[in-house]
């Protein structure tokens, strides 16, 4: 244990600066795919509500089609997906290494998966209060923005609060083939190098990041949730 | 006014149909509070839905003071429905958004101002009785303080016509009683015209002027409570005033169709010299009026003068089976 210690002490000054920076990658990279999850899923995951039958505006056809891609999306693994759009990453960023590159894959992956989570949130809302603001005469966009979203809103911050954890652990698999932040780190030195101290470290900060946001979700759904 | 004419609505469910209106007809005067009654299944809710066009009526017309809804689609039809208010039976009030939040909703619906909003908000918690409430959260209220908030939000843009699916339906006796005084208030102060659904016979003797009584999509019987008490074989007066069961060949089922200030009976029972036992019944203030339905026993040489003698006092005499 003192020995474990002792070693931890003595290589502290050498470690702090990459896993300082890797945490700083792995954070850039899911707040940034969070970003584009919400830019994209949010509206998708609105549209799957809508257009169900019954729903505000139902349109069978595009439901149908909006839900394969989200399904197609959803099914294929993470480290699948990140190789087949490596060309669009390159498109879109000029390289495939880095954490910029991985932000490309990292918001593909979650646009569908926040869209599902949305679309069940958007669904618990009760249907009564909908009918009631068409009984006031609200239009369809009014009823979107000022009905389904905010009593949906404790639902949609737990779905952006799983979906960063989920990117968390996307990150760390786009660190295997270079993607930057601690998953890199943790397959570099850890991995490739035996360095076990640099493998134990990564899991220490990658638990303390997810546990990080799942913290500040539940204080913010505490805070807006009045059922 | 609401005045339906010809009213049709047919679902379809899996290629089966079901009639849930079957030309109903129905007219609701200026100021008037009318009642529908009528089982589970009747149409009753669908009725409420088609009148602002929550659903629209598959065949007929649907006239709200003066303007014919089922003519207006899109935004004329929105702008139609404002002036038309309506309670829930499970109040449909915003969660995340405080009672006087849930008020000001219509009005934000409407594009009122700000400073207007305020202003009206608080002048309809005060009418509802919720001025201390205007912060809290609906998951703070009890249900009866919720209704008063749904009859707030109702309220908001100054309706003509209110209408109320099961609104007490949810509610306790004593809290559906005080929500029933406030709506009769409403009624009374403002003019309002209200529509109102129930189950609970009450809900009509207590409040309602005029009432109908649905089966199976059509209008059954329909006129003022007070009138339809007087009519023979009313299923109204059977269904305010339930009666026991008698078998008894000298049994009879007596109305009172207005109030009286001689004592009927003793007056009866002192001129044809008959025993009069009373079996079962009530009277009941409806309408400003005394009356209700009595299964009475009367036996004696002078039976039939003493029946007439009632039926000539303007009492319904019918027989017990
Ligand atoms: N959206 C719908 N789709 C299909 N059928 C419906 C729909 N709404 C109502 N119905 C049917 O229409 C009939 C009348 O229903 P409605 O809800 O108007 O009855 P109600 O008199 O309000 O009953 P309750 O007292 O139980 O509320 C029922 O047979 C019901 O199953
Ligand atoms: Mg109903």
């Amino acid at each position: 244990m003192t020995a474990l210690l002792e070693e931890i002490a003595r290589r502290w000054p050498e470690m702090a600066p990459e896993l300082w920076l890797g945490t700083l990658d792995t954070v850039y990279m899911v707040v940034w795919s969070a970003l584009f999850a919400v830019l994209g899923g949010l509206p998708l995951g609105v549209l799957l509500v809508t257009t169900d039958r019954g729903g505000l505006t139902p349109a069978p056809v595009l439901r149908a089609v909006l839900s394969g891609i989200v399904n197609v999306g959803r099914s294929l693994p993470f480290i699948v997906l990140m190789v087949a759009v490596l060309s669009l990453t390159r498109l879109l960023t000029g390289t495939t290494l880095g954490p910029t590159a991985a932000i490309v894959p990292l918001s593909i992956g979650a646009i569908p998966f926040f869209a599902r989570l949305v679309e069940t949130a958007v669904r618990e809302v009760d249907r009564g209060v909908v009918e009631a603001a068409h009984a006031m005469g609200a239009g369809k966009p009014t009823i979107v923005a000022k009905v389904l979203l905010p009593e949906a809103l404790p639902g949609l911050v737990a779905g952006l609060v799983m979906t960063l954890v989920t990117l968390v652990s996307y990150s760390a698999m786009a660190g295997a083939i270079g993607g930057g932040g601690l998953g890199d780190i943790a397959i570099r030195e850890g991995y490739q190098r035996f360095d076990d101290l640099y493998l134990w470290a990564t899991v220490v900060l990658l638990v303390v990041v997810v546990q990080a946001a799942q913290s500040l979700g539940d204080l913010v759904i505490r805070r807006i949730s009045h059922r | 006014m609401i005045e339906a004419v010809g009213l049709h609505k047919v679902y379809r469910l899996k290629g089966r149909q079901v009639r849930a209106l079957d030309g109903v007809d129905l007219r609701v005067e200026q100021g008037e509070v009318y009642g529908v009654v009528g089982q589970s299944g009747a149409g009753k809710s669908t009725l409420l839905r088609c009148v602002n066009l929550l659903e629209r009526p598959t065949l007929g017309t649907v006239t709200v003071d003066g303007t014919e809804l089922t003519a207006l689609r899109g935004p004329r039809l929105r702008a139609a429905r404002r002036r038309i208010g309506m309670v829930h039976q499970h109040f449909a009030l915003l969660s995340s958004r405080t009672v006087a939040g849930n008020v000001a909703f219509p009005l934000e619906v409407a594009g009122t101002d700000r400073a207007e909003r305020r202003r009206r908000v608080g002048e309809l918690l005060e009418l509802v009785g919720l001025s201390d409430k205007a912060r809290a959260y609906p998951a703070q209220l009890s249900g009866g303080q919720k209704q008063r908030v749904g009859i707030a939000r109702a309220l908001a843009s100054n309706p003509s016509v209110l209408l109320s699916d099961e609104a007490t339906s949810a509610l306790d006796p004593a809290t559906t009683e005080s929500i029933l005084d406030l709506l009769r208030g409403l009624n009374r102060e403002l003019g309002l015209t209200i529509l109102l659904i129930t189950h609970e016979m009450d809900v009509i003797k207590r409040v309602c002027d005029s009432a109908a009584i649905l089966t199976d999509g059509t209008v059954r019987e329909s006129g003022r409570v007070i009138d339809l008490i007087g009519r023979p074989g009313s299923l109204l007066a059977r269904s305010l005033f339930p009666l026991p069961a008698v078998d008894h060949p000298d049994a009879v089922h007596l109305t009172y169709t207005r109030s009286y200030d001689e004592p009927l009976m003793s007056e009866l029972t002192r001129r044809y010299d008959v025993d009069v036992n009373v079996l079962g019944g009530a009277i009941e203030e409806v309408s400003g009026h005394a009356v209700g339905r009595l299964a009475v026993r009367v036996s004696g040489a002078r039976r039939a003068d003493a029946l007439a003698w009632l039926d000539g006092k303007g009492l319904l005499v019918e027989a017990a089976r």
